[in-house]
This record gives structure tokens, C-alpha cells and sequence, in this order.
């Protein structure tokens, strides 16, 4: 048979038949899955990045503290490439308002200042606020309401900034760069740059910082930091998207993981539907294949005219899956758009679809290819005798090299080799252990014929008739419905421990800069207004050598690690380990072992500079070299908002050496009335609000558990999916049986109650052993990835046993109903296509 | 030739030196009682199965000794059946049933090849209908129209009236001579209704895999 015999027709007919429609549907299921989750992360990932743009208030900044004339060069660049500038002049200096002085963090811009977020503005003191994106006039400026509160001015009053009168137009509510790090200390006040150019403050000696805003689109700006990178002298300091907004990027992380494994878990169950329904499809066609061995088919014109079919299936399902991917994750980004700031999220790409198709054609590939080998074997002569079939060819080879491309595949959409690897280890584990239990349960059919009834005694020897089919079933049940408690109970149960570990009265207020000697009035102003407060000592300094060799000498390559190795670093000391912290490596120090000066590091500073236990390194200290051995790594939750140090050393060592403490606070709406009164009474203390971003990572978390919830809504298709085919996967011999039973004289209603039996004993094990396999994985999610505590709880042992006993024997019960109502003469004649 | 195949009570000869010939437009009948051999016998006959010792040759080609996928080549135009399970694909049509030898051997004018012998077999009429959706007699007719199409110079008949009542037997047993007289084919049939394969030029006997008559009708 020529390609061209293989007529449109003849493929199109071929989807007439359910088996292949199971096919599509699988296939449909783990594109749309896969793709719905790629498109939506791929524009989730855009937004989070244009969200943490406004931290920097542009894509990219880079700062310079020698002149506004050496940025020209780069901002040349930028607009020569299309894209948006601005510029900013910030520096430290005092502001009078009659007698009263106070310094203060001046910005000066002329336009492009923010690129990216918005000036709020308002015109009270602590009053309603309103966006906008205009700079103040020229001769007036918008003032901090701390400055404003310690100038004690109001809006239209006059402060003085070196030698100009300028008129405070409005109370800065907020701005898109206040950042939540600690480098800002003092109140801010913006300004026009042409009146700071007229203020006298800006001169050779005067120590301000001059910065380049730039910003466009993703991959422009990617290309121009490249290029920045590779021109900026050692005095700029480049600062991009990637490091800013760190609480974000973590809950996002955790989101994409949680949405990742969704998607996974989609495509290995629908190939696993898309197996059994092409063992199936391969069954139904044997007699086919013979047929046209017999009117001169060859081996290889089988093959592709089932290949044929299989593509035509799995382009279908592929395109299918691929719209219903784009519908779905549209649905996702109105969420996704709650997520952020952002009003217009990026536009989805098409590297998702095109993996999507890529998938399709894997899986099938993978999956159905050997069925139909298998089928090209078929013997001729089985035209004349029903009962003979063609040589197995081993399966293992196939079946390995189809789940390693999956994998494959599956690696290139998360880009985490560990999560990949993990779930397919998991799911082999499982499908090893119900295998296992299927075989179990075959043997234990075979042995025990139970007294309790027709039904339960034909339940019982079908289960040991059929042990391939029986072991399937398990399988298949198993897989199914763990999926379906991991959907329905234990997903319940994490994202409400995830959302936990963010408390409502989670830290919204950085105090810092707070002298040993404020610390006790402060901690007595908190406690009479009855507001908890923590207190955490933080010294500065920088690292000098790691075992005995000079930093220098081993400076690490990446931005980051160039960061930690030549800035001053915040470092803190404690007895106890800290909460939102993890101990990976080594050992907590006890209170009696604290005469060695140890320290611990966060697992990020060990990472970018190389660092193991047992190293020494040397701090300076104020000018006094602190030396401390690594005693342990940890983990650092971040997204946590509690005060948190890379590096933590223990009692004794830095205590000397404090210069100032860091305490975090949360004020609700009647605590922050008492912000006023606490700016006036400790008017050195910087407060820091980051109620902003506490929100925007508590509204992430909120909206990421219902995105986990729409995604896992495939999953659920895809379990269904595979109860579907493993209830088909019997279903030819199931109405063979039926029809004999039928014309010994079998009531309708002895049949349907031998397939309840033998669907119920399917059901029950196969949902206990769901029950322990989901509260597995839930744990292992709970700990790994989510960092929080949780246990399963007995409640999804009644889940898992019921829902299993039930949702199975209803199903196959409905198809078992379905084939007794065929009349058996039909069937043993063998028309029962 | 000889056909063995292994059983759990051992080693069973199912065919047993069989050995004869059949000429160009001869029309053969092989009858014997069930379990004979007969359906084994057609199956080596049509290369469907390898004999364990022996061989078959088809117009001076040593068939049975050319691998499965020579053997359906060299059946591909050449050579139809007609089984007493009539083989018709139940989710094609029954014009769709009749052009697939056409469609295995490239013929171009499938379309038109395949209407004109479901006319020959008086069922016009039926070309849009499944296969499933016709009666008995009525399948066998599509089988016929299909045997008949790529105009084979050896068609096999396994049982074409086993699954027919006796009208449609008969009606089936007249298209089958008919149709086999105006093209001139080779015809082995496999029967154990004497009256039918009365109607041959030439009967083997097999008991137990073996000849035991060959007479011959005028």
C-alpha cells in the first residue's frame, strides 16, 4: 500500500471508533494541562517581573556616584535601542522649615521618573491617597509625611533646601522605589532637578547619586543589561529585576512549582490512559490487521496506516489541548492580573503550544507505538482462526524510552530537573507498589471463593480470570484516584497551611536603625499600646577572606555573588535558631558549646561563594577583624517577613560590636495612628512599612492556590481519563463473558451485581492505597517545597476507601449495565462491533 | 506437505503429507468433517501459514518458502477470499470494504472498480451502508464484490454458506459460480455441503489431515 492509498477517509473513519476518541481525549487532557500551565506561567513570570520593576521604579537602573556625565554614554545606548529613560539625582542633605531641621533623602528628577509604577500622592497628612505620574511643579516638591510631620509644615507651607524656598505641594504617600532594604534611612523629599541645580547642593564635593532609569521589553532589556554589563565601571552599580522583590519571587517560585507538578502529573496520568486505550485500540484491530495481511498488506503498510491514524489522533488531541490550553490560561491570567499591579499582562508565547504538539506526538509515539508493532505481527491466518495472535515483542525498551522523553519533555517546561525527576520516580514507585498489589490480589481471587453470594463468587474469579487486566485496573484505579484525594483533600489541607505560614498579623513594620540605648523606650512604647515587638541586633561588615585567602582572590562571577563578596553585609548574632529558618547542614550551636565563634550562613551566601563547613571566615567589624568558623547552612523562608541575615553568628561574638538594632512589628489601622507620635519621640528611627508587599505576596498566595485549583481541574479530567480506559480495558471479553452468562440463563441483575462486586473490590483497595500514596506526596510537598507543617489527617482514609469503593463501582457498574443489555446472540455471533 | 503444531499433549499434525495440484481456471472443493484439516489446508494453500515440511507453489514461485511479507505481496491482486465470517470491516462501508484490495495495490480508479462490482452482486443500493448495518446474506454479497474486484486469477472460499440460511445460500453459491466463470478463476473451496462442492470440476477428501478420495465431476 502506497502513501497515497492511505486516504483521508479511511483515517477520518477511524474516529468513529471510541478507542481512538479516548486517545484524543487523552492527548487533549496533557497538552491542554501542559500548555494551559506553560502559557500561564510564562505570563505570570512577565508580570512578576514588570511588578518588581517598580521596586527599582524602571526595568534596569544603574548608579553612579561620580557625575550625571558618565550615564550619558549608556543612555545614549538606550534610546539609540528604543527604549524608555530617565534620570534621578538622590543625595543626603538637611531641610529647614523655620527653626526646624531635619535630614533628609533628596530625589531630584526632570522626567522618566518612575518608568515603572506610580507617585502616590496625597493631600493630608497620613490622608486618602491618589496616584499619579507627574513630578511636582517647578518650585514646589511633595515631602514624606514623616519630614512633613517632623518639619511639622503642611501642603503649600515653605521648606528650605540649600539656598532655595520651595512649596510643598503634596504628601508623598508612597512611591514605587522606597524600597523595603535598609540603605534608607533618612525621610524622603521630591524635587525638580532644575531646582536642585539651583539649590547649591550639588557640588564637586557633594556626595550624591546619579541614576540611569531604562525600560522596554523583555528581551531588549535583557540584551541592553548584557551590554551595560560588559561597559559599567566598578563605581556603577547595576541593579535589574532579577534582584529586586525577593518575598515576591519566592512565593511566586512556589506557586510555579505547585502549578508545575499539576501539569506533570496531567501528562504522565493521560499517558498512562493514552497506554491502556492503545492496547485496547491495537485488540480491536487485530482482526483488521489480518483482513489485510490476507488481500496482500505488508508489515510496514500496517504500520503506517495505524501511524497514520495514531498522528491524525494525536495532531487532534493536540490541537484540542492546545485551544483549550489558550481559553484556559486566558481564564488564569484575569487571576494572574489580580496577582499584580500590572493592568496589561505580557502576551502569552508560543513555545508552550509548540511543546504542547511536541508532547502530543511523544506520547503517542511513545505509547501507542508498541501496541501497534505488536499489531503488525499478527498472523494472516488468524482470518480463519480467531484464537491466534502475533508475538509479544518486549515492552520494557519502548515503554523506558517513551517515559525518558516524556521526561525530557517535561524538563524543558519546568526547567527543575529535581521536580521531573522526583515526580517520575513517584509515580514509577507507585506503579511498582500497585502492580504489586494487583498481582496480590490475583493470587488471593484464585485461593478464596467466598459463600456470600453469586455475586461476590463471579466478582471474585473475574478478578483472577483477567491478571493482566486485573493488575492494570489497579494500576490505573490506584493512580486515579490518589490523583483525586491529592485533588480533593490533601490540596485543601496544604494551601491552607501554606497561606498559614503568612498570619494575618504577619510583620508589616521594619524599625531599624534603633540605638542599644532606644531599644528599652521603644520596647516600652509597643508594650503600652499593647503591640508585640521584635528585636534583632544588626551589625555591619564586610567579609574579608574565606580560610585565610583574601576575598579578592576568589571573587565569585555572578552579580550576586560579587554583591556578598564587596559589599558590607547585615549581620546579626542569636541563641536560638531563628523561625522561618531551616537547618540543611551541620548544627545549631548549644548554650554551652559557645566559647568557639561560629557562624551560620544562609544557603544562598554558600552557594554563590563556594563555601562548606568548617570554613573560617574573617569579618571587619568597625574596623576590628571578627573571625568565625561555618558551623551550619540554612534555609532561609524569605517570604516569611520576619527580619532575616544571610549570616548569623553565635552569642558572644558580635556582641561588642552592635551599633544598632532591627525590630519588626505589626500595626493595624489603630497602630499606625501611633506612627506620628512615634516619629516625634524617636526621630533618628527609620520606620520601614512594607505592608505593600506583605499584601502583594498574601494576594499572590490567595490567588495562586485558585490558579492550583483551576490547573488541578485537568488533573481531575486526566484521572477520569484513565478510569475510563481501564474500565474499557475489559470491556471485550467483560461482554463476551456476559453474553455466555446471558444464554445460560443469568439474570440482568446477577450480572450488573458480579460487576459491582469485582468493581468494589477494585475500588476499595485501590482508594486505601490512594489514601497512603496522596498523604505521601502531600507530605513531601508540605515539606520540600511549601515549608510548612502538615500532617494527613484520618479523614482521607474514609475519603480515599469510600470514594474508591463508590466512584469505581458506579463507573464500571454504568458500563457493565450498558453491555448486559446487548443481546447475547449479537454477541456470540460476533457482531458485537 | 505437512503441518505440526505443539500442544500441551505434544507435537499434533494437523496437515499430513498432503500433496496435489490445481490448473489454471480449475475449480477445486476440499470437504472433510470438522477438524479435519481443511481450514489448515486453505491457509497453506493461500500462504496465510507456513507448512512444517513441504512446500506450495504458486504459478512455478515457491510460496510457501518466501518470508510473510513475500507471501502478501505476491497475494496482493492476485488472489481473493471469501470466509464463511464474511471479514468485512464493520465501521467501513460497504463500498469502503470493496475498495480496500483496490487501495492495497494502488488502483486508481478504486471508486469506480468498487461500485461496479457491488452492482455485480446486486447491491448498488447498499454502497453508503456500513458493513454492520447489513444482513447476513447481504455481507456475504459485499465479500463476493470484494473477492471479485481485483479480478484474481485464484480466489479462496472457506465456508462462503456456513453462516447463511438456505436461500441465501444458495443465492450466494450461484454468484459465486457465476462470478467465477466470467473471470476465469482458480477456485479452491472449502465445504462440507456436498451440494456445493458437487458444483466443482474436482473434490479432495481429508479425514485426520490426510487425502483419503479425490474424484473428479465433469
Amino acid at each position: 500500500m502506497s502513501w497515497s492509498a492511505i486516504r483521508i477517509a479511511t483515517v477520518l473513519r477511524a474516529f468513529r471508533r471510541t478507542e481512538l476518541l479516548v486517545l484524543v481525549a487523552a492527548i487533549a487532557v496533557a497538552v491542554s494541562a501542559s500548555s494551559t500551565v506553560g502559557l500561564f506561567t510564562d505570563r505570570l513570570q512577565g508580570a512578576i517581573r514588570i511588578e518588581s520593576a517598580t521596586a527599582l521604579a524602571a526595568d534596569l537602573r544603574l548608579e553612579s556616584g561620580r557625575s550625571a556625565a558618565s550615564l550619558d554614554l549608556m543612555e545614549r545606548e538606550a534610546q539609540r535601542r528604543d527604549l524608555q529613560t530617565g534620570r534621578t539625582t538622590t543625595l543626603t542633605s538637611v531641610v529647614h522649615a523655620g527653626d526646624i531641621a531635619q535630614l533628609t533623602s533628596i530625589i531630584a528628577s526632570d522626567g522618566g521618573y518612575p518608568l515603572r509604577g506610580t507617585l502616590r500622592i496625597s493631600p493630608t497628612l497620613y490622608g486618602p491617597s491618589q496616584s499619579t505620574q507627574d513630578l511636582p511643579p517647578v518650585g514646589q516638591v511633595f515631602i514624606d509625611p514623616r519630614l512633613a510631620s517632623r518639619l511639622k509644615v503642611n501642603i503649600g507651607e515653605i521648606v528650605r533646601v540649600g539656598v532655595s524656598q520651595l512649596q510643598v505641594a503634596a504628601i508623598l504617600a508612597d512611591r514605587p522605589d522606597r524600597g523595603t532594604g535598609m540603605a534608607e534611612v533618612a525621610p524622603a523629599l521630591l524635587m525638580r532637578g532644575v531646582d536642585l541645580a539651583a539649590s547649591g547642593l550639588i557640588g564637586p564635593a557633594s556626595r550624591a547619586t546619579y541614576a540611569l532609569l531604562v525600560a522596554g521589553d523583555p528581551d531588549a532589556m535583557d540584551r541592553f543589561s548584557g551590554w551595560v554589563k560588559l561597559r559599567k565601571s566598578a563605581a556603577e552599580k547595576l541593579l535589574t529585576v532579577a534582584e529586586s522583590s525577593a518575598q515576591l519571587g519566592s512565593a511566586s517560585e512556589r506557586a510555579g512549582r505547585f502549578l508545575h507538578l499539576a501539569a506533570i502529573t496531567t501528562v504522565l496520568l493521560a499517558a498512562i490512559a493514552l497506554a491502556m486505550a492503545s492496547r485496547r485500540f491495537a485488540r480491536q484491530r487485530q482482526d483488521e490487521v489480518a483482513l489485510l495481511k490476507c488481500l496482500g498488506a505488508t508489515r510496514q503498510t500496517i504500520i503506517r496506516r495505524f501511524a497514520v491514524e495514531l498522528m491524525a489522533a494525536a495532531i487532534a488531541g493536540a490541537l484540542l489541548g492546545v485551544c483549550l490550553g489558550y481559553a484556559a490560561q486566558s481564564g488564569l491570567a484575569e487571576l494572574a492580573k489580580t496577582f499584580t499591579a500590572v493592568a496589561v499582562l505580557p502576551p502569552a508565547s508560543v513555545t508552550p503550544a509548540i511543546l504542547g504538539v511536541i508532547t502530543a506526538i511523544v506520547m503517542m509515539a511513545g505509547f501507542a507505538a508498541p501496541p501497534i508493532m505488536e499489531l503488525a505481527r499478527i498472523p494472516p491466518a488468524r482470518v480463519l482462526r480467531e484464537d491466534l495472535s502475533g508475538r509479544k515483542i518486549p515492552l520494557f525498551f519502548p515503554a523506558l524510552g517513551a517515559v525518558v522523553s516524556l521526561l525530557a519533555i517535561l524538563y524543558l517546561y519546568v526547567n527543575d530537573l529535581a521536580l521531573v525527576l522526583g515526580a517520575g520516580c513517584s509515580l514509577a514507585l507507585v506503579t511498582i507498589i500497585y502492580a504489586l498489589i494487583g498481582n496480590g490480589l490475583v493470587l488471593i481471587a484464585k485461593k478464596i471463593r467466598p459463600d456470600s453470594g453469586v455475586a461476590w463468587r463471579y466478582g471474585m474469579s473475574a478478578l483472577a480470570r483477567r491478571p493482566r487486566e486485573t493488575t492494570a485496573q489497579i494500576l490505573a484505579f490506584g493512580l486515579g484516584m490518589t490523583i483525586l484525594l491529592l485533588l480533593g483533600v490533601v490540596r485543601v489541607g496544604l494551601l491552607d497551611a501554606w497561606r498559614g505560614a503568612l498570619p494575618a498579623t504577619a510583620p508589616n513594620y521594619f524599625l531599624i536603625n534603633i540605638a542599644p540605648t532606644e531599644r528599652s523606650s521603644i520596647e516600652q512604647f509597643f508594650s503600652e499600646k499593647r503591640v508585640p515587638i521584635d528585636f534583632a541586633p544588626w551589625v555591619r561588615g564586610r567579609l574579608l577572606s574565606v580560610n585565610g585567602t583574601l576575598i579578592a582572590n576568589r571573587m565569585p562571577k555572578s552579580d550576586r555573588g560579587r554583591a556578598f563578596a564587596e559589599r558590607e553585609q547585615n549581620l546579626s548574632f542569636s541563641a536560638d535558631l531563628p523561625p522561618d529558618n531551616e537547618l540543611v547542614e551541620g548544627q545549631w550551636w548549644s548554650r554551652s558549646s559557645g566559647l568557639q565563634p561560629a557562624v551560620s550562613v544562609a544557603t544562598e551566601f554558600r552557594d554563590e561563594l563556594n563555601l562548606h563547613l568548617g570554613d573560617r571566615l574573617v569579618f571587619d567589624v568597625g574596623g576590628d577583624m571578627t573571625e568565625a568558623k561555618i558551623q551550619s547552612f540554612r534555609k532561609v523562608r524569605w517570604d516569611g517577613f520576619r527580619p532575616n541575615f544571610f549570616l548569623l553568628f553565635s552569642p558572644g561574638v558580635l556582641d561588642a560590636s552592635v551599633g544598632s538594632f532591627l525590630a519588626a512589628t505589626h500595626l493595624d489601622e489603630e497602630g499606625r495612628k501611633a506612627l506620628l507620635e512615634f516619629d516625634q519621640k524617636f526621630p533618628t528611627v527609620t520606620v520601614l512599612d512594607i505592608d505593600g508587599v506583605l499584601n502583594s505576596v498574601r494576594t499572590l498566595i490567595d490567588r495562586a492556590a485558585a490558579a492550583i485549583t483551576y490547573v488541578f481541574a485537568f488533573t481531575l479530567l486526566a484521572g477520569l481519563v484513565v478510569l475510563l480506559a481501564a474500565v474499557r480495558a475489559t470491556a471485550d471479553e467483560r461482554r463476551y463473558e456476559i453474553a455466555v452468562l446471558r444464554a445460560f440463563g443469568a439474570s440482568r441483575l446477577q450480572i450488573v451485581s458480579g460487576g459491582m462486586a469485582e468493581f468494589a473490590i477494585l475500588g476499595a483497595l485501590s482508594g486505601g492505597v490512594a489514601a497512603i500514596a496522596s498523604s505521601a506526596i502531600g507530605f513531601f510537598i508540605a515539606s520540600h517545597w511549601l515549608g510548612v507543617p502538615w500532617r494527613p489527617t484520618w479523614s482521607i482514609w474514609l475519603w480515599g476507601v469510600s470514594a474508591g469503593t463508590f466512584g469505581v463501582t458506579l463507573f464500571g457498574t454504568a458500563s457493565t449495565w450498558r453491555m448486559s443489555a446487548t443481546r447475547p446472540a449479537r454477541v456470540l455471533r460476533g457482531q458485537n462491533s | 506437505m505437512t503441518k505440526e503444531v505443539s500442544s500441551p499433549d505434544g507435537l499434533l499434525t494437523i496437515v499430513d503429507a498432503v500433496s496435489f495440484s490445481v490448473e489454471t481456471a480449475e475449480t477445486l472443493a476440499i470437504t472433510g468433517p470438522s477438524g479435519s484439516g481443511k481450514s489448515t489446508l486453505l491457509a497453506l494453500l493461500a500462504g496465510l501459514d507456513v507448512p512444517t515440511r513441504g512446500s506450495v507453489i504458486l504459478g512455478g514461485l515457491p510460496f510457501s518458502s518466501l518470508d510473510e511479507d513475500g507471501r502478501a505481496r505476491l497475494r496482493a491482486g492476485r488472489v481473493g477470499f471469501v470466509f464463511q465470517s464474511f471479514q468485512l470491516i464493520p465501521s467501513m462501508t460497504a463500498e469502503e470494504n470493496v475498495r480496500l484490495p483496490l487501495e492495497l495495490i494502488g488502483a486508481e480508479d478504486a471508486g469506480v472498480r468498487a461500485k461496479q462490482a457491488l452492482a455485480d452482486v446486486g447491491l448498488a443500493g447498499r454502497a453508503r451502508y456500513l458493513a454492520r448495518q447489513l444482513s447476513g446474506g447481504e455481507q456475504q454479497r459485499v465479500a463476493l464484490a470484494r473477492a471479485f474486484v481485483v479480478r484474481p486469477t485464484l480466489l479462496f472460499a472457506d465456508e462462503p454458506t456456513g453462516n447463511l440460511d438456505r436461500a441465501n445460500g444458495i443465492r450466494i453459491a450461484e454468484l459465486l459460480f457465476d462470478l467465477n466463470a466470467s473471470y476465469g478463476t482458480t477456485l479452491i473451496l472449502v465445504t462440507h455441503e456436498k451440494a456445493l462442492a458437487a458444483r466443482c470440476g474436482r473434490i479432495i477428501d481429508l479425514i485426520d489431515g490426510r487425502i483419503v478420495d479425490e474424484s473428479i465431476h465433469e
